[in-house]
């Protein structure tokens, strides 16, 4: 059947077979169905005809039916035998023909009609039909099974990090940093990780839809069209009123009339109009769009929310300098780190340049002896603040307080306020002042985007006074296209809709119904908006009440740019078309003003050719005459004529006429293939804080510390919802609480005694464990807010500030999909615009039951002293680390690793290890994701977690030392540690793991049984099994994710890390092509690719000059449990914390 | 029941009670039994008892049907507690498969002729509980239809199992001692097949047990085969009641977890599986001795003997539970130390204790001559031994494996309804194979009770 299909298309393809039959083969190959089919002998027969019943079109050359044979295929054939002359006039083989014998017919029709029967059967389950299409021509460069690399970039919240990604025969299956990208390095987080997922979610929304009907973009245009063209036929006279002025010119200037939208509105009160809705624009093609629509329709306006977005930081910056500005750290000039409440490690715009930047500033060496210091003030429980040398919980209304003290101590002449700050906190302000006075020029004040805008002025004010301006704090222009503060234009945008002044409104991306603050109302404003159009990768709750709902392509399938944390542009260039005919945001915008035949590719390019022959200056925006002028005519049919007319009456639209010049093409080719467009990074501007920029009163009243506090957060995994449908991010353990598929309402242990949550051991309050793995059995509250209430389970966390308690925002989706559908509590519903990230007067009720909460690390049960008699995970301060190295190295326990009674197995070519420097680990958990990335490790759910049954190869560890007011928090990555004496190997009854020549501790899934023995036995418990099936075989769209390097395990079998044995393998291959051994550094782990930080390091320990053989050197590095003389290949170098002694106490 | 035993009790104070009843003659002795199975009638506490029974194996094959489509995630089993209720129950099973063979072979040896009422069924019991103790390790595995990988034989992927793991050696283990059990069973039956054979009426029973009896005539040479076989099988089981145990103590203390890598594991196991295994014959002979009127054949005398063994091997195995707590705290080592602290006080200590009460503390009773002498005490006894021991197994089991060296990996364990059914089930398979036995076949050696009767005994003075 499918032969048949596939010989007609062949056909029809015009493909002479018989001589570019092994071009299709080879073509053939990717395509597993083919595979059987390519080498049936029919298909391989250099027969261009189909195959048809009569026998003599098996013979060489039916064209001529000439009886010598112009081609042969044999030597019998040359020699016509009989035997051979037998053969080829047979149609079917020997046995086969007994159904032409006439005495045999009632038994042929006596089966027919069995098989007939028996057909009927089969079709209960009817096969879904499956077509083949193979290349007619060829791709360059694509050899099926080697992977092809394409530099790209995602965005989140609007900035840029640029990736390379993997793509197998035109599907990409994995996600990498892309190392000359200044936003990534090569490191990469958890949500581009994880964006590969997204890109095949089977739940993704799949059609363009009119009031939940499925319709054409044809429709869609013939809808929409009439609609603008009404905003644009009264537009005219107010087109030269200054209402395009605004957006005109971008960056800074513009800043101060922000939001200029409003006052526009108020001049035309009575005028409904075309709004857009859009998160934080970065995109220079789609900002030059959305401002060049600004300036042909006078009556649009633009507004951005973005609800875990940086608009006080932004404000910040205006309250600081009188404008916008962007703010650039380089934390590897910095000696002396204070961070106010920002997980700039983990969080926001250039996160991961900073964490890698940091952690070069902090890494240890034979050579380099000294390390930077961070201070963290935070208001909740971060990964930076887990990192910390010191750490003070505050309540996050106190961090102004304390950030005026310091800047106030340092020398900032209009911090100081009447205000004294709290108990102990004297000791801190003094000690960091001094410290930060003493590094002058290389410290750096940081504040993190949930603090009000003042806080950032006072540390844009205390930056200057230490001399860190120009140095380690560089000032840049706004890397947004218009930066606005979110939260007000969305404020306007509501107080227009509930105005009626809003006609259309064009939601491109984001789910403001889902996330806007709860006081807004949003959604009942949306339902006075005539005309609603949405664009989203999910059909979710904002699409409910859009009357349009357009799919988004994914970032992976569009064409688009967008600028980095430092104002680097990066085109976003497609991996594959778009799985379900999903739009841009360019492309909507484009249908919106006319032109709804352009595709991304054409805008994008276009804007970047005109911008080229610009010299590389933002465009100047004109308004789109085209636009305008259809109003009367025939305006809802894109027919080619109008796009000529366009082309004459606007400059910029004359790109598809004009053929690119060879420069441009150059660059644009340049440009795709770094990933990033050179020179582009925004340069450095001198600002200088105003003097009275910190003077007005503090922002909030400060709250009785008996009071209860709020504090909002995007989420470590699904951050504001968006990824909410994620298996992977849901899945991911957070990086304190390991809490997976839920949010929880966070609160500190003594806290939780005094509401009396939890369970308490010795007068400790504590997450009560349930039975059956990994489930806590959290007690519900109900916190209300204002007059807002919601119920959600409590997570009792050591390091949270008293009275204070946390939720993670992006739980609650009441439409998601089938993974983020109704987990967790919706933190949106009680967060409210004028304090969106904290706020007093809240107030907690208990309510009965509990709620199970599936978490992949039981805290509770983990008392110092058993960490550390264990010896798991070592950690010394800075100088007990000087005091030893100059005394002398302690060897790890190196002695009893000789003992042994046989000879040590003698590794002659590589033999692979794996250092990991616990001092650079922030538990980012990057390395999970890119582990389950490129392992093909399924989701299992939260009833397995909660089971303790979660697949992650690779788990980051955390441990706390000290109290549990404020402990210190170690983070460790536990991969398979690839032992020498792997205890799992002694005891698999079947073999099925065993030791490879080069060290590993292989697995051979296919032979596993499941006895589970393995794991039992193996001391760190990496060892992960199929309890049922856990992989999804079935959905179609998951099938092109997979890595096919890597065996996707099904039931019943064990599996676990093997050091990325497939890219080992595909390094191995290369360089014994060239004859040569591998290269230190040519194989990374999928976790070390990941790691921002390089805190993981992979290599052949058999050369001494390799990267990681100098890491296992080094004094600090020692084996996880090391005493069990299990001789672990994965080492781990012991956290250093460069402790200030004169805060010792604190 | 209770004047019989003030009866037992009376005559104990003079000398000790006969083996066997007096009164009793040759033919009394095979009318009794043999009428068990070929004549009386079914009584109606059989049909509820098996119906229950069979009502259970029914939920086993449920259950086995569902864990085979949708894997082992539905029992309760999780990633630091690889292994949970199929390990501890076939520890369990085996277990008390002990007491039949060393009943049958080690006492047959030692020529302890009160072994011989008890010995049938003992044996029956030992096969049966070998057969529910052989379902688990095969159903525990991610893909049971693979298990035959753990056997030796040429395949065409060249890979033979790996010889060092202890599981290959309990494939071995177990196998030949449920083959070597089945045959010592089996051929200890032929005289006694031969006799239903003779006396049975119908015809369908004359066909089978004449199948059964292999052409049993009782001629002297037959007798003499028979009697050397039995003794060669009875020689070569002797060393499997250690063995088996052994090796199946070796699954744990092979490997490095804290709580399973003692040294004193095969002793301290040995002990326990025929602590266990005695029980389960207590459990199971004296409501049989008693529905079946067999007091005549199983006396008191058997029932304190047996006692008495419980009582002694009780003790060894306290003994064992002594030096794991002592070489925890000797070897200063950290785990160990941890994970028995983990046993006194951690979220299992409920269950430790229970164990300890019921392994340890309740069995001294059996110092006390009026506990060993009541049949209801020494049947609670029984059952509270039982419990203990397989509270024994889940101590050992989960409390290891939950905490074992990383705390992070740390979790716990709670069954799930299918851990329950298949337990429970398997005691349904296995008591209805009781009841089919009982039922069908002679459960008391009618042969060699008759020869040990002191009309027989008359030969032997002759010798």
């Amino acid at each position: 059947m499918h032969e048949g299909k596939m010989v007609e298309l062949i056909k029809l393809k015009g493909i002479d077979r018989s001589k570019k039959d092994d071009k299709v083969q080879s073509v053939l190959r990717p395509l597993s169905i083919t595979e059987s089919l390519a080498t049936s002998p029919q298909s391989l027969t250099p027969n261009p005809q189909p195959p048809t019943p009569n026998p003599q079109s098996l013979t060489p050359n039916p064209q001529h039916p000439n009886p010598t044979p112009h081609y042969w295929r044999s030597l019998e054939e040359l020699a016509e035998s009989e035997d051979f002359e037998e053969l080829l006039h047979r149609e079917f083989p020997e046995r086969a023909s007994e159904w032409s014998d006439p005495v045999g017919r009632r038994k042929f029709l006596k089966l027919m009609g069995g098989s007939l029967a028996l057909a009927g059967l089969t079709a209960c389950t009817r096969q879904p039909a499956e077509y083949i299409a193979p290349y007619v021509r060829q791709p360059e460069e694509l050899v099926p099974g080697k992977p092809v690399f394409y530099a790209t970039a995602m965005a989140l919240d609007g900035f840029a990090t640029g990736l390379i990604v993997e793509s197998h025969e035109g599907r990409p299956t994995k996600v990498e940093g892309n190392k000359d990208h200044p936003a990534s390095l090569g490191a990469s987080d958890v949500f581009s990780q994880a964006s590969v997922l997204a890109l095949y979610d089977p739940d993704r929304s799949q059609t363009l839809t009119y009031l939940g009907e499925i319709v054409t973009w044809s429709a869609f245009l013939g809808g929409i069209r009439p609609a603008v063209v009404a905003q644009s036929a009264g537009a005219a006279p107010a087109q030269q009123s200054g209402a395009a002025t605004a957006p005109q010119q971008p960056g800074a200037a513009t800043a101060p009339q922000q939001p200029g939208a409003a006052g526009q509105s108020q001049q035309q009160p009575a005028r409904s109009g075309l709004r857009i809705l859009t998160g934080t624009v970065t995109s220079p093609t789609l900002g030059h769009q959305l401002k060049t629509l600004l300036a042909t329709l006078p009556t649009a306006k633009w507004h951005q929310y973005e609800p875990a977005g940086c608009d006080n930081a932004r404000e910040g910056s205006r309250m600081a300098f009188g404008q916008y500005a962007n703010t650039i750290y380089q934390f590897d000039k910095a000696d002396v780190v204070l961070s106010l409440d920002s997980d700039f490690l983990s969080c926001g715009s250039g996160n991961l340049r900073y964490a890698h930047d940091f952690a070069s500033k902090r890494r240890l060496s034979e050579s380099k002896r000294d390390m930077n210091r961070l201070y963290v003030v935070e208001s909740t429980v971060t990964n930076t603040g887990s990192v910390a040398d010191h750490r003070l919980p505050l309540r996050p209304s106190e961090v102004e307080g304390f950030a005026r003290e310091l800047a106030a101590a340092i020398g900032v002449q209009s911090a100081r306020s009447g205000s004294p700050n709290g108990e102990g906190r004297a000791n801190w302000i003094a000690v960091l002042s001094k410290d930060l006075a003493a590094h002058r020029g290389a410290s750096i004040v940081v504040v993190g985007d949930s603090q009000p805008p003042v806080v950032h002025a006072l540390a844009h004010s205390m930056n200057q006074s230490l001399g860190n301006v120009g140095n380690t704090v560089i000032y840049t222009d706004p890397v947004e296209a218009n930066p606005v503060d979110g939260n007000a234009s969305l404020r306007d945008l509501v107080a227009d809709m509930n105005a009626g002044q809003v006609d259309v409104l064009l939601i491109l991306g984001g789910n403001p119904v889902y996330n806007a603050p709860a006081d807004l109302e949003f959604a009942d404003a949306l339902r006075k908006v005539r005309l609603r159009v949405h664009l989203s990768l999910y059909k979710d709750e904002t699409s409910e009440f859009c009357q349009w709902h357009i799919p988004e392509a994914h970032f992976l399938e569009s064409w688009s740019d967008a600028r980095a944390y430092d104002g680097t542009i990066s085109i976003i260039q497609p991996l594959i078309a778009p799985l379900y005919s999903g739009k841009t945001a360019h492309e909507v915008l484009s249908a919106v003003m006319g032109e709804p035949e352009r595709s991304s590719y054409d805008i994008v390019r276009a804007y970047w050719s005109d911008r080229h022959a610009a010299g590389g200056q933002e465009l100047p925006v004109k308004a789109s005459v085209s636009t305008t002028s259809v109003s009367g005519e025939n305006q809802t049919q894109p027919s080619p004529a109008r796009s000529a007319q366009t082309n004459q009456s606007q400059p910029s639209a004359t790109r598809q006429a004009k053929t690119p010049s060879p420069q441009f093409e150059q660059f644009w080719r340049k440009a795709l293939h770094d990933g990033f467009v050179a020179n582009t990074a925004l340069p450095a501007k001198t600002l200088s804080a105003k003097s009275d920029s910190a003077t007005q009163p503090p922002a909030s009243p400060r709250s009785s510390s008996s009071q209860l506090e709020i504090v909002f957060r995007a989420d470590p995994t699904i951050h504001d919802g968006r990824f909410s449908n994620n298996g992977w991010l849901q899945e991911l353990p957070k990086p304190l609480s390991k809490l997976t598929w839920d949010n929880a309402a966070i609160v500190s242990p003594a806290t939780a005694a005094s509401l009396d949550l939890g369970k308490r051991i010795d007068q400790l309050a504590t997450n009560r464990m349930g039975s059956i793995g990994g489930e806590i059995l959290a007690d519900r509250i109900e916190l209300q807010y204002g007059d807002r209430k919601v119920t959600a389970p409590v997570f009792i966390q050591p390091g949270q500030p008293d009275n204070v308690i946390t939720v993670h925002l992006g739980y609650g989706r009441t439409i998601s999909g089938r993974i983020g559908t109704r987990t967790g509590f919706d933190a949106y519903s009680i967060r409210i615009s004028d304090a969106p990230w904290f706020g007093s007067g809240l107030r907690v009720a208990k309510v009965g039951g509990t709620y199970s909460l599936a978490t992949t690390q039981s805290h509770h049960l983990i008392d110092a002293s058993v960490v550390g008699e264990r010896d798991i995970l070592r950690s010394q301060t800075l100088d007990e680390y000087s005091k030893h190295t100059s005394e002398g190295s302690h060897q790890e326990g190196g002695s009893h690793h000789e003992q042994s009674l046989y000879p040590a197995f003698a590794y002659d070519g590589y033999a692979w290890g794996m250092a990991i420097d616990l001092n650079s680990c922030i538990g980012c958990a990057a390395c999970v994701v890119a582990c389950v990335a490129e392992n093909n490790i399924p989701v299992v759910g939260k009833e397995q977690v909660a089971r303790s049954r979660e697949m992650h190869w690779l788990r980051v560890d955390a441990y706390y030392k000290g109290g549990e007011q404020n402990p210190e928090t170690y983070f460790q990555p536990v991969p398979c540690q690839q032992c020498e004496n792997a205890p799992c190997e002694l005891v698999c009854p079947v073999a099925a793991t065993v030791h490879s020549a080069e060290g590993l501790n292989d697995m051979t899934y296919n032979r596993c049984v499941g006895t589970r023995y393995c794991s039992n036995n193996c001391p760190y418990k990496v060892r992960r099994f199929n309890f049922l099936l856990y992989q999804d075989f079935y959905t179609a769209s998951l099938k092109m994710l997979r890595n096919p390097d890597v065996s996707v395990r099904s039931r019943g079998v064990m599996e676990k890390c093997t050091y990325c044995v497939q890219r080992i393998q595909r390094a191995k291959i290369e360089s014994e092509k060239e004859n040569r051994q591998v290269r230190d550094g040519e194989i990374v782990t999928a976790c070390a690719q990941a790691c921002p930080t390089e805190a993981i390091v992979f290599g052949n320990i058999n050369d001494h000059a390799s990267r990681v053989s100098r890491l296992k050197a080094n004094e600090r590095n020692y084996s996880l449990l090391g005493e069990l003389n299990t001789r672990p290949r994965t080492t781990y170098l012991s956290a250093v914390r460069n402790k200030n002694s004169e805060l010792e106490n604190g | 029941m209770s004047e019989h035993t003030q009866d037992s009790i009376s005559d104990s104070t003079i000398t000790p009670p006969a083996v066997i009843a007096p009164g009793q003659t040759f033919a009394s002795v095979t009318d009794k039994i043999s009428s068990i199975a070929l004549t009386r009638r079914t009584p109606v506490g059989w049909f509820i008892g098996a119906g229950i029974s069979f009502a259970l194996v029914l939920g086993l094959f449920y259950t086995i049907g569902y864990l085979v489509v949708t894997g082992i995630g539905i029992f309760g089993t999780n990633i630091p507690v690889g292994w949970a209720f199929p390990i501890i129950n076939f520890v369990w099973w085996i277990g008390i498969g002990h007491a039949g063979t060393l009943i049958s072979a080690i006492l047959f040896l030692l020529r302890q002729p009160w072994r011989t009422s008890i010995n049938r069924f003992a044996e029956a019991m030992t096969l049966f509980a070998v057969a529910c103790a052989g379902l688990f390790p095969l159903l525990h595995t991610g893909r049971p239809w693979l298990a035959y990988w753990m056997l030796p034989y040429p395949n065409t992927m060249g890979v033979w199992p790996q010889f060092r793991s202890p599981l290959i050696w309990d494939v071995f283990a177990v196998s030949t001692y449920a083959t070597v059990s089945a045959l010592f069973w089996f051929v200890g039956l032929i005289p006694d097949l031969a006799t239903l054979r003779d006396r049975a009426r119908r015809r369908t029973a004359k066909i089978i047990y004449g199948m059964l009896a292999m052409g049993w005539r009782g001629s002297a040479r037959h007798w003499h085969r028979y009697e050397t076989t039995y003794a060669l099988l009875a020689a070569l089981a002797t060393p499997l009641v250690v063995s088996v145990h052994t090796v199946v103590s070796f699954d744990f203390s092979i490997g490095i977890v804290p709580g399973w890598h003692a040294t004193i594991f095969p002793p301290y196991f040995v002990a326990g599986a025929i602590y266990a295994g005695f029980a389960m014959v207590l459990t199971l002979a004296i409501p049989l001795r008693k529905f079946y009127g067999l007091e005549a054949f199983i006396t008191m005398r058997h029932l304190r003997n047996m006692s008495k063994i419980m009582l002694a091997t009780g003790l060894i195995v306290a003994y064992g539970y002594m030096m794991e707590t002592f070489m925890s705290y000797y070897s200063g080592n950290t785990y160990e130390r941890y994970m028995i602290l983990n046993r006194f006080k951690g979220p299992y200590s409920a269950f430790y204790w229970t164990l300890i009460a019921c392994n340890v503390v309740f069995p001294q009773l059996l110092w006390i001559r009026r506990v060993r002498h009541s049949v209801p005490a020494l049947w609670a006894m029984s059952l509270v031994v039982g419990l203990g021991m397989w509270l024994e197994r889940f101590i050992i089991v989960v409390t290891s494996l939950h905490r074992d060296f990383l705390p992070s990996s740390w979790a716990m364990y709670a069954p799930t309804f299918w851990d329950w059914s298949m337990f429970i089930g398997t005691i349904g398979l296995f008591l209805a194979l009781i009841f089919l036995f009982v039922r069908f076949l002679p459960m008391i050696s009618i042969f060699e009770i008759r020869g040990i009767l002191p009309q027989a005994a008359v030969k032997e003075s002759g010798d």
